[in-house]
This record gives structure tokens, C-alpha cells and sequence, in this order.
């Protein structure tokens, strides 16, 4: 039966109740279109009971913490009659005595003849709640085995594969250069926790850790573009307050993201504008007068210097391929002339030709005295091109590797810490 | 290396016709604006005529300027009810440092544009600094401005008996023009070199075209919104001085309705009301085949009532050319 009204439309989850988040879109209705809400609260605690779970069905779902909300997405799930339940990352965001409510209840599932698979990074957490662990790599399946016979460093050398990497770079970095960014326990809610470190004239820092594992959150926390809780940055040795990117901009910060076409272009601007875009400022005369020719000369110098494949300055970014407008961006950061270069993801959805054309750039910027940091999931990536690679598992670093003595294996098991867990 | 070039080759090739479509509204806008003006000169021997196309003009100066100046807003991505009781406004204003208090015409022409560009500024802070979804915050102001005239005005039109010289503004002619087409034209001139030229203009694209990339190229976004929102506001003070000198007063209970005309005018001149793309010439052909429209059928004695129907069946007709030209890409 299809209730008349879009009830999806009509109530953003997290404002509703949870027995309305539960059966969205399958309330029981009075006369068609009237919704029972006495029926559909019965039905609610009918399942909140068959978890054992104590939970008040008139709570707002948006006032409970974030466990209780996941709580709330799995009755959900079970009121379809699921006989398989999908988990992806489901403790990512919970507290330990969390963790072990949520394991509790999914053993009493796995009681009641539910099949759970659980997607998950944290090795500890497998060992505690898994009977089977299955490795995928870039999207290939790699094996399943039994977990009581397998240990963690098996399971890790299993995500890493045997493919020959290219090995790591030989440091030419000199260890003594001025440190030009410098940040202090910077702290953001749970995203990110007392994260510090420093960055070198000329160096390539790589920052490793798996996706969701809080790089971008650091990059765009000291770029300015969402507020921190806590935490300080020095640039040159000089204590700033980034409130802004306008402010990070200002202190010669470059962030290119992650997500080019959300963050990083003017999609129905053009090319030239694109590349001008965060230096236009300096490219304007009395009364705001743009001065074009000039805009046309530093454009043109960017397009030939990284080599962007465009039929023209006029073109609209929109149509240029991933890497060219890669390259766009790139190239607004350095007609900025930052000194200190945020890159996170730059060769993601590039092809092959383009990827080795950005690190020839890096190299070139690291060389001419800037300093970068390189946020990366490609393994590969970051072990070739980091001077110093610094590894991050949700939120925290959980380790700083040399290039020389960085390995894949190293790299994953720090990046699959969990301190508390670790701990125990 | 070899295949891979020739292969961008082709991409460029396909998309250059795309791009190529991004002028196709503006070249349509114009050709339907010529199909029309030509087909009422057969229609009618009356159309063609000085007297008529003068009044074609002077009735399109007030709702292009309007239209110019919410072009600037539409550019970013956001939009404009108010401008039509801001105009109104102004013209009060205008009227109230003239005729009220006495002051001389330069003063109550200052007034107005004060006014107006107040007005903008206003409503760009809701905007910008209280994240008012632009809709909602010049809604406000719609009503807000509007309840303003009638309160300062004392809901009585006020005349301009005792300065001649100001009907002057917009009603002296050369050569049989009004000077009001000659502000329009004026108007949109420099509307078209800050919206092309200068700084202004270029990040009010870049905010339509991507905020959140211009926010996160160091750009102060909303220092500049305040400016853009600011910036329309003395277009529509402009409005509401060559309105006023028209009728020789200021009419507050006129004025809305005027800007769902402005956005119109806008919208057929094929700017998008997505924000990014969109231009001033685009605009003053939108504007003209509006009042073309409302000319033209009115010497056929077709009823005004048909006259309204037929400029909304344009309107929808012309974002859905901008819909579908938007699909082909």
C-alpha cells in the first residue's frame, strides 16, 4: 500500500520519532492514508523488545546519541524480516562500552539464525565478533578464511597483495630546513583527536590512513573551512587564527580537495577565470578593472607549464577531462604562489598519464621550496612520493614512518590501530 | 602518446558544439525578438511606426533597469523578490526630500539610489551573514518596503508640481527620444562592463557557478554577496528615480509585480536561474520582447488579460529551452 502522502518528503528522519524512522514508508494506516500511530508504536516496541533493547519509542531519533541511532537503523533493517543483515563501519563512530552493546546484540542476532556480514577495518574487532573474515582488494576478492585460524598480520598481508611497488624515494629532503606549518593538538568533536605535526621547506609529507580515517578533515580543519574545538597552527613560527580560507589564503595555504568538482571548480566558468580565481584580486586595477591581458598571460603560462590540454583559455572547465581540470586547480594554487600545499586525493579519478604528469609537478614544488602535504589512499602513491609519511586512524595519528623504513605492512597496521582496543 | 592527443581531439571537436549551445537561448531570445517585431509590422501598419517604438522603448526603460540590475543577484544563484516595492520605495524617498522637505532634485536623486543600495545591502546581509535562503530574505523585504511607502508616504502619491525640472530626467527627448531610454541604455552599458570587466562581475559568476569552490579559493564570500546584492540596489534606486519622473510622482501603492516582470525579462534573455552563466544583452532582449509583446498585442486589440497569459506561456517556454539545452550536455 502506498501512502498518499511522500511521507520520506514530509519528515527528515532525524526529526522524527523512532518508531516512524523504523517503518518509513510502511506505516500502518487508518482508512488508507491515516497513520495508526497506536498500532505503529506497538509494532515498534514489539521489536525493540525482541533486542532487548531499552529504548524509548517516543524519543526523538535525532535527541539519542550516536548509538542509540544505530540502534534505531538496525530494528529498522530487522522489521523487514531480514534473515541477512550488512553492517558497513557500524562502531566507527561509537564508544567502546558502545561497541560492546552493538556485539552484544549482533551475537543475539547471530542466536536468532540472522546471517550478519560486518564491513570493518579494525583487525581487534574481527577477531572479537567475526567467525569468517572475507579481504577484498581494489575491489577484487582475495580469499575467506576462518578467523580463530588466521592471525592479524595474515589478514594484513592479504589487503596488501604481492604486487611490486615501486620502492620508496631516496630522501633528499634536508632534515634541517625551516619548518613552515606547524600545528598543535588540533582538535575537532570526534573527527579529529590532539592531532600535532610539523612540515619542512621542500618536503613531501604523506598522509596515510584509510578512507574515513580523518586526513580531510585535518586538511580542510587548518585550511580554514570548518571551525576546530581546540588547537593551534604556526606558520614560519608565527601563531595564526585561520577562520576562514580566506584567512588560510592569506597565510600562502593551498588546499586542493578531494572532491574536484564540488570544491575546486567553476564549472561554467572558464579557464582562465579558474586559474585566476583565487589570485584575481591581484589581477585588478582601478575601480575593480580587471586587467585581462594579464589574467591571459598567467593562464596561458599555466596551461603550457602543466601542459593543461584545452583548445582555449575561454573553454569552460566543465568540459576539460579529470586530469586537465585537475590541473586547473593546481594551477590556481600556484599563480597564488602558496608555500604551503594541501593536496588530498590528486591523482583520484585521473588516468595513468596524468597521475605520473602530477608527480612530476610535486616533485618540482617540493624542490623549488614548497612545502606539501600529499593526503593518499594509494598505497604506492604515498610510499613513492613521501619523504615522511604520517598514518592516521580515525581521527588520531597512529604513526609517523620515514620513507625509508615505510612499508605497506607498517603503513596498514598502523592505520588499523585502534588505541583503545590496542591497549586492552 | 600519439592516440591519446587525437583522442582529446575528437572530445574537443564534440564539445566545442556544446559550448557553441551555450549561446543558443541568447540567439534565440534575439531571433524571436525579430520574428515578433516583424510579424506585428505586418500585422499592423501602426507598429512600425516612430511614435510607437519610442513608446515601446520608454516603456521598457523602467522594467529593464530593474531587470539589469536583478540580473547581477540571478548571476550568484540567488534571487530577488523585492525589487519591485524597493523601487517604489525609492521613488518615495525621492519624493520626500524633494517635495516634502524642499532640498534640491540632485539631493532627492541621491535619496533614491541611497535607498536602493541600502535596501541590497540589507537584504544581502540576511543572505550572507544569516544564511537566509535569498527566496525568504527578499520576501521580506518585499513587504517590508512595501508597508514603508505607504507608511512614509502616507499612502498618497506625492507630486513633484513644484520642481518641473525633475519630470525633465526621464521625459526630455532629442531627437523625439526620452532621456529615461537613453538612462536605460546607459544603464545597461555600465552593467554589462562590471558584470564582464571588473572583479565584481567575476566572482558574482563564480559564486553562482560554485560557492562553495569560490569560499574555498580564499575568496570572501560574503563581503562580495553583500557587495553584489548592494550593487542592484542602486540599479533599482536608478529604477525608481526614471519611474517617478515619468509619472511625476511617486506612487506608493505601485511597484509590486514589477520584479516577477524583472526576473521574467531575465529568465527569457537566458540566464540561468541556477547562477554562473547569464549576461546584460541577454537580459535587454528579454526585457524588449516582453514589452514588444504587450505593445504589439495591444495594437491587435487583444485583450491585456491575453497579454499576461501569453508573456507567462513565453516564460515557461523559455526555461525549458534552458532545461533542455542543459540536458544535451
Amino acid at each position: 500500500m502506498i501512502p498518499l502522502f511522500g511521507l520520506y518528503v514530509l519528515f527528515p528522519t532525524r526529526r522524527n520519532f523512532a518508531p516512524l524512522n523504523i517503518f518509513i514508508g510502511r506505516e500502518p494506516l487508518k482508512a488508507g492514508f491515516v497513520l495508526n500511530e497506536k498500532q505503529l508504536n506497538q509494532q515498534a516496541q514489539e521489536l525493540l523488545d525482541r533486542m532487548n533493547l531499552d529504548l524509548d519509542p517516543r524519543a526523538r531519533v535525532g535527541d539519542l546519541t550516536v548509538a542509540k541511532q544505530q540502534m534505531v537503523e538496525i530494528v529498522r533493517a530487522l522489521s523487514f524480516q531480514s534473515e541477512v543483515l550488512i553492517m558497513d563501519e557500524p562502531t566507527s563512530m561509537l564508544t567502546d562500552s558502545e561497541i560492546q552493546e552493538l556485539f552484544r546484540i549482533i551475537r543475539e542476532l547471530r542466536a536468532q539464525g540472522v546471517g550478519i556480514v560486518h564491513i570493518s577495518h579494525r583487525m581487534e574487532e574481527l577477531k572479537q565478533i567475526a567467525d569468517r573474515v572475507t579481504v577484498l582488494r581494489d575491489g577484487q576478492y582475495i580469499a575467506t578464511v576462518s578467523t580463530e585460524e588466521v592471525t592479524i598480520d595474515e589478514i594484513i598481508s592479504m589487503m596488501v597483495g604481492k604486487e611490486i611497488y615501486e620502492t620508496a624515494r631516496t630522501s633528499k629532503l634536508d632534515v634541517d630546513s625551516e619548518v613552515i606549518l606547524e600545528v598543535r593538538n588540533l582538535n575537532r568533536s570526534r573527527e579529529i583527536k590532539d592531532v600535532s605535526f610539523e612540515l619542512r621547506r621542500g618536503e613531501i609529507l604523506g598522509f596515510a590512513g584509510l578512507v574515513g580515517a580523518g586526513r580531510t578533515e585535518v586538511a580542510r580543519a587548518i585550511f580554514g573551512a570548518d571551525p576546530v574545538d581546540s588547537g593551534e597552527i604556526y606558520v614560519h613560527g608565527q601563531r595564526v587564527e585561520i577562520r576562514s580560507p580566506h584567512d588560510a589564503v592569506r597565510y600562502g595555504i593551498g588546499y586542493l580537495s578531494e572532491d574536484r568538482r564540488r570544491y575546486g571548480l567553476m564549472p561554467t566558468l572558464d579557464v582562465s577565470t579558474n586559474i585566476a580565481a583565487a589570485a584575481l584580486e591581484r589581477f585588478t586595477g582601478v575601480m575593480g578593472w580587471l586587467l585581462h591581458a594579464q589574467i591571459q598571460r598567467t593562464a596561458q603560462a599555466q596551461v603550457s607549464d602543466l601542459s593543461i590540454r584545452t583548445p582555449t583559455l575561454e573553454q569552460r572547465v566543465r568540459y576539460l577531462s579529470g586530469g586537465n581540470q585537475q590541473k586547473v586547480v593546481m594551477a590556481k594554487w600556484l599563480v597564488r604562489n602558496c608555500e604551503i600545499l594541501i593536496f588530498d586525493e590528486p591523482t583520484r579519478g585521473i588516468d595513468v598519464g596524468a597521475k605520473s604528469e602530477i608527480y612530476k609537478l610535486l616533485n618540482d614544488l617540493a624542490e623549488s621550496g614548497k612545502g606539501i602535504i600529499m593526503i593518499s589512499s594509494e598505497m604506492p602513491e604515498i610510499l613513492r612520493m613521501s619523504h615522511r609519511i604520517i598514518v592516521m586512524c580515525e581521527g588520531q595519528i597512529t604513526g609517523e614512518l620515514p620513507a625509508a623504513e615505510a612499508t605497506q605492512e607498517r603503513i596498514l597496521q598502523y592505520a588499523t590501530r585502534r588505541e583503545s582496543i590496542a591497549r586492552q | 602518446m600519439q592516440p591519446k592527443s587525437a583522442a582529446a581531439g575528437v572530445e574537443f571537436v564534440e564539445r566545442s558544439s556544446f559550448v557553441r549551445s551555450d549561446t543558443t537561448q541568447k540567439l534565440l531570445a534575439f531571433a524571436s525578438l525579430i520574428v515578433l517585431f516583424v510579424g506585428f509590422s505586418l500585422a499592423s501598419p501602426n507598429f512600425a511606426r516612430f511614435n510607437n517604438i519610442v513608446g515601446i522603448l520608454l516603456s521598457t526603460a523602467v522594467n529593464g533597469i530593474l531587470a539589469v540590475g536583478v540580473s547581477f543577484v540571478i548571476v550568484t544563484g540567488g534571487i530577488d523578490l523585492s525589487v519591485g516595492t524597493v523601487m517604489t520605495l525609492c521613488s518615495v524617498m525621492t519624493g520626500v526630500v524633494i517635495s516634502f522637505w524642499g532640498l534640491p532634485i540632485p539631493l532627492g536623486i541621491l535619496a533614491g539610489l541611497a535607498t536602493g543600495a541600502l535596501c541590497g545591502c540589507v537584504n544581502g546581509t540576511c543572505v550572507a551573514k544569516l544564511r537566509l535562503p535569498p527566496f525568504i530574505a527578499t520576501l521580506g523585504m518585499m513587504m517590508v518596503s512595501k508597508g514603508l511607502s505607504l507608511v512614509i508616504s502616507g499612502t498618497k502619491p506625492i507630486y513633484f508640481l513644484a520642481t518641473p525640472a525633475f519630470r525633465q530626467i526621464a521625459m526630455g527627448t532629442i531627437f523625439g527620444i526620452p532621456y529615461a531610454v537613453f538612462i536605460f541604455f546607459g544603464a545597461a552599458v555600465i552593467a554589462s562592463l562590471i558584470l564582464t570587466r571588473t572583479i565584481v562581475g567575476r566572482y558574482a559568476f563564480a559564486l553562482g557557478s560554485n560557492e562553495e569552490a569560490a569560499r574555498l579559493s580564499g575568496i570572501n564570500v560574503d563581503r562580495w554577496k553583500i557587495g553584489i546584492y548592494t550593487l542592484e540596489g542602486l540599479f533599482v534606486g536608478l529604477a525608481g528615480i526614471v519611474m517617478a519622473s515619468r509619472l511625476n510622482s511617486a506612487q506608493p501603492a505601485l511597484g509590486q509585480g514589477y520584479e516577477l516582470e524583472a526576473i521574467a525579462a531575465v529568465v527569457i534573455g537566458g540566464t540561468s536561474l541556477s547562477g554562473g552563466e547569464g549576461s546584460i544583452l541577454g537580459t535587454i532582449i528579454g526585457a524588449f520582447i516582453m514589452s514588444v509583446l504587450t505593445n504589439g498585442l495591444r495594437i491587435l486589440s487583444i485583450p491585456q488579460e491575453w497579454q499576461t497569459v501569453v508573456i507567462g506561456i513565453i516564460v515557461i517556454l523559455a526555461v525549458y529551452t534552458d532545461i533542455l539545452r542543459r540536458q544535451g550536455r
